[in-house]
Parts: C-alpha cells; structure tokens; sequence
C-alpha cells in the first residue's frame, strides 16, 4: 500500500466528521535547500490531506523536514515539485502578493516565539490581521477585545504581552490567529516554551474550543503529551513521510 | 473605505513607533540635533549677509553707481565728481544723487574715542535719509547737524540724547535728530547721518569724494541701458538686488566664511545621519522578527514598505518642527538678549534643512526598508 493509501485509511478510522471534505491537499512535494555540493533535498515526494474539522499533528526528529512542510503547505515557502491545493485554491499558481493576501484571509498562524509586538498592547495584538485586511482600527480593536474574551483573557487587553504568563501569551498568539476566522491554523512547536500542564490546557483549548467542523488546524510539534488530541499524526523522517497514524493509537504505543 | 484602511496600518506604524519611547526620543534627538544646528548655522551666516548689506537696504536705491573694484557697500572706492554728471546726463535716469560713506572716530564727552559709520546726504534731496523718530529732518542743515540711529550699537556713543555734542576729528558735531533705520550694519559700530558736503568737510578726503551715485531711472526698463552706459564710463552700475547678492557672495566665496558655514552644516548633517541612521536601523533589526511575523500572517511588502515611511517620516517631520522651534526660539531669546545678535530664520535655510532631513530620512529607511524586504517569513517558523 502507497503512503496515499496510508493516509486514506487513517482518516477513516480517526474519528472525523463523515463526509468532511479536504482543506489542504499537498501532493509530490520536493524542497531543496543550497545549491551544488551543499544541495540538500527537505522534502522528497512527500504527499497528504488534511480535512476540515480535523487536527493534524506532523511530529518527527529535528531536522526531518517538519517545518519547512509547514512552510511550503502555509504558502510561505515555495517548493521545487509539487502541489499545494489549500481550500480547493492552488496557492503555488498564484503570485506572491496573492499568496499573502490568500494567507491573510485563509491561514492563520501561532509562532513558536508567538511574535507579539512587545510595545503594543495584547488587544492590539490581536487586531493585527484585522488591521491588515484593511478593516478600521476600532473595529478591529473591538473584534480583538471579543476573541480575547474567547481565549479567556477579556481582562488583559489593556496589557502589554510581557506583563503575561507563557501560557497567556500563547493564547493571545492563538486569539490573533483566529481573529479573522481563518479555515486552517496551523501551530508551530505550541508547547515548545511552555510546562507540561499549560501546554496540554493549551492543546485542550484548541481541540475543543478552536476547532470546528469548518477549520483545520495542522500543528508541529515534538511533544508526546499532547499526541492525544490529534485526529491523525504524520511523522516525519529525513525530509520523507513515514507513516500516518491516529492519535489515539500513537498515545496507546 | 480607503481611507479607514490607511488609518489602521498608518495608526499601527505609529504606535510601534511612538510606544517603544526611549528609541523614539533617541530618533527625535538626532534629528532635532541636526536641524538645530544646519538651521542655526544658516541663520547666523544669514544674519551676517543681510547685515553686511544694510547700507544698500537702508538707503533704498534702486541703482548703484560704484567703481567696479568694490565687494561690499562698506570698502567704497571714491569715484570722481564727472561720474555723477555723467550719470544725471543719461537718458532714462530720473534724477542721480551722490552718497558719501565713511568711518569717522568719534570722541566723546569723557575722551573715548569711538568708531561710526557716516553717511553724507546729497544736500538738495537727502536722498536715502531715515525715518527719522524725535527731530526734524531739516534740522540736518543746521550747524554741526548729526543724526544718529538707535540701534544696538547706539549705547556705544553714550546713548546721545537731542542736542548732545561730541567731535569728529576735531570739529563739533551736534545731535539734531535720533533715527531708526531697517537693518543695523555688520561692525557694530553706530550710524550718523549728515550731509554729503558736511561729511566730506569732517573727514579725511581722498582726491575724489562720491562713494556712490544713486540713481533713480525713470522707469525699471531704463536700468539695462543705464548699467550700459555706465559701463561704458568704466564704472559698474547695480541694482540694489544685484549689489546685495554680490555682496553676499563676497562673504560666501571669497572670506573662508561660507566654507566654515558649509563645513559645520555638514557636520551637523553627519551627526544626525549618524543618530538618526544607527537608531533606526536598531530599531528595525529588533523588530525584524515581528516584521517577519507580519509577513507570514499576509502583510505584502509595498505595506511594510508604507509602514516603514510612515515612521520614519513622521519621525523626521517631527524632529524637523522641534529643531526649528528650538533654533527660533534660542534666536528670539539671543535677540532679547543681545541686541547685536544677527541671526534670522530665512526661507531658503528652512528649506536646505528639511531637504537634509529628507535626505537622512531617506537613506535610514532605505536600510531598514531592506532589511525588512530580505527577511523571509520561513525564518521566523526556523527561529
């Protein structure tokens, strides 16, 4: 059976909506890095889907071609082969300003390092990709206030993000990506700088309160304790897709 | 739409910039710095060139007859007295008068002696005389009539009232009248008004006497003919423009003083190249990340790019309105000061600074524009 195959038969039995449809398709994907001697191929031939209502987890060593697959998938990082269909859209025929204003309105995204601007404020923040699709600064600045209070901290818009714990500050992160109502999220190392019991509650928040059955959200991670929470895990090996398997059955090994 | 759109990205532009205070007064200082002091130094070597020609303002001539050798209104040559003939017998000139300008030593009523500028009216016209503000301009006639302005170096004669005596080279000299005039001259030394035929009665002569004809051509268009005619004697007409400029030009090019004024303007550019440039770019590398995050999230470049100009524009505007209040305001306390303080504010000093500041705006967001344009989203998900 191919890796596709894998993938196919994972989705059947990883407890997602029936009949839920492909948010992003990725197929053929080679990546290199350099050129000459210090070539070096990321990515070879590496084909997924990931469904709407679904969490995917891409897991594997550093240095195994996790994120530059977020990359490419994200719209952020063009590959050498292959295809990238995000929401029935073929992101990689597009021109770059279209892939950002595609990213923009589609994709939203929770940075390792969150990024927040330290000199704003956290509902300022969150109003970043408001901002950016061109929408008032008051509104924004409302619709921000209203997302905080989704993540649970309506009472700290007025602070900056260093007056925050870790785990708020990931939510803040969290809460800016979701702001504009993208389909797919996707999280790089959300646990990363986090303890244990803040980044479970994190990945708990997610799964349940950030997911829906219109959004997808693919996360890299290096993280057991969380596996639980993922529909279906892709790992990762030498810039190649090993093998796709469920949370669940991942968490039992 | 437009404009609610530009409003949120320029209000995020601004808040980046203005929230993260200390590199925002560190920017503000660099660029005030080098305002104050391009615009300072432009102003004082202003002050000095307007100042340098206030013989020419004050007396309001609208043509000059002068030896051709001379720089500036205050190294007159004397010319002789067939000059004035000649002129008056010009077609297009209305009526020409003769002008004596010298300096005379002043002895005062405790034995000091103090230098001042002289000025002999033509007798018949008083052509050029001041606006005068006790006494009558008559008076002038009198016997021993002097009229002194009141200008900053007037304390310099002992603040002379109406009717003070005091000699110039040994011959009785009488206040009758106390003056105002528009600009004060360059030497700090004080003005006296007399007669032409008194003045060259008083001081030391030369074999010829008329520092300057001035004439008054009987329209604008006559002057090109006259300045040929003149020309033609082997003397130099000019208007009072054209003898200010070449005034002004004299101290620019051929005194060291308009290189020292170019030589600080640039340094002060340097400086606040230096501040301005070195902060900014800091000030973006430390937000290049989030610059990065920006780009992943779906900023385009052309909006960084605005974002970027914005800061650094309104930075430079800014620092450009501080620099200027600062110099006018330190020039307007000097004024009150220091009455002899010649500095001015000029149109073309303001506009040498901000095409400065343009300049210094302009190379600071160049760096920091390609920085931001370099890096790449995928850098931020690699850390």
């Amino acid at each position: 059976m191919t890796l596709d195959g894998i993938a196919q038969q994972s989705v059947a039995h990883a407890g997602l909506p029936v009949g839920a449809k492909d948010a992003i398709v990725a197929r053929g994907i080679d990546k290199y890095f350099g050129e000459g001697e210090a070539r070096t191929q990321a990515l070879k031939n590496v084909s997924f889907e990931a469904r709407f209502g679904e969490m995917l987890y891409i897991v594997g060593p550093s240095g195994s071609g996790k994120t530059t697959l977020l990359s490419v998938i994200s719209g952020i990082l063009r590959p050498n082969a292959g295809t990238v269909q995000v929401k029935g859209e073929q992101i990689w025929n597009m021109s770059a300003d279209d892939i950002a204003g595609f990213r923009l309105h589609t994709i939203g995204f929770v940075f390792q390092d969150y990024h927040l601007f330290p000199r704003l404020t956290t509902a300022e923040n969150v109003a970043i990709p408001l901002i950016l699709q061109k929408r008032s600064w008051s509104e924004a600045l409302s619709e921000a206030k209203r997302y905080l209070k989704v993540v649970g901290l309506e009472d700290r818009a007025h602070l900056p993000p260093r007056k925050l714990s870790g785990g708020e500050q990931q939510r803040v992160a969290i809460a800016r990506a979701i702001v504009s109502q993208p389909d797919v999220l996707i999280f790089d190392e959300p646990t990363a700088s986090l303890d244990g019991d803040t980044g479970k509650a994190i990945v708990h928040f997610v799964r349940h309160e950030v997911l829906t059955d219109k959004r997808c959200i693919v996360i890299v991670t290096h993280d057991a304790r969380i596996y639980e929470y993922a529909h279906r895990i892709l790992r990762m090996e030498d810039g190649q897709l090993k093998g796709v398997e469920d949370g669940d059955s991942i968490v039992g090994d | 739409m437009q404009l609610k759109a530009f409003t949120g990205e320029t209000l995020l532009a601004y808040k980046l910039l203005v929230n993260d205070r200390t590199k925002f007064a560190a920017l503000l200082l660099g660029i005030t710095f080098a305002v104050f002091l391009i615009v300072m130094m432009m102003s004082m070597f202003a002050g000095v060139l307007q100042r340098s020609s206030s013989t020419v303002i004050n007396v309001g001539a609208k043509v000059w007859v002068m030896d051709p050798a001379v720089n500036t209104p205050a190294n007159s040559i004397p010319m002789p007295d067939f000059v004035l003939d000649a002129v008056r017998s010009m077609s297009g000139v209305r009526y020409a008068v003769p002008l004596y300008s010298g300096v005379g030593q002043v002895k005062l009523k405790d034995g000091s002696f103090q230098a001042a500028s002289i000025l002999g009216l033509d007798d018949s016209s008083l052509f050029g005389r001041p606006k005068l503000l006790k006494g009558s301009i008559e008076d002038i006639y009198a016997e021993n009539g002097f009229i002194v302005v009141r200008d900053a170096d007037y304390v310099k004669l002992q603040n002379p009232a109406m009717g003070a005596e005091f000699e110039i080279n040994n011959n009785r000299a009488v206040i009758v009248g106390i003056a105002k005039v528009t600009i004060s001259g360059l030497f700090g030394i004080p003005t006296l008004y007399t007669t032409y035929n008194r003045a060259i009665q008083y001081l030391p002569q030369t074999q010829f006497t008329t520092s300057y004809v001035l004439v008054e051509p009987k329209s604008p268009a006559d002057v090109p003919h006259i300045k040929q005619e003149v020309t033609r004697l082997g003397y130099l007409a000019l208007t009072e423009q054209e003898f200010i400029d070449n005034t002004s030009r004299f101290y620019e090019f051929h005194t060291g003083l308009g290189m020292n004024i170019l030589i600080m303007t640039m340094v002060s550019f340097i400086v606040g190249l230096s501040i301005s440039g070195q902060t900014f770019y800091t000030f973006i590398i430390e937000n290049l990340e989030r610059f990065g995050a920006l780009k992943a999230i779906g900023a385009k470049g052309n909006e960084l790019v605005a974002m970027i100009l914005f800061q650094s524009t309104f930075t430079a505007l800014t620092g450009y309105g501080l620099g200027i209040g600062l110099c006018t305001g330190l020039i307007a306390l000097a004024k009150a000061r220091l009455p002899d303080y010649a500095a001015i504010v000029t149109f073309p000093s303001l506009g040498i600074a901000l095409v400065m500041v343009i300049i210094i705006v302009a190379i600071s967001s160049y760096i920091g524009v390609r920085r931001v344009l370099r890096i790449e989203p995928f850098d931020i998900f690699r850390g």
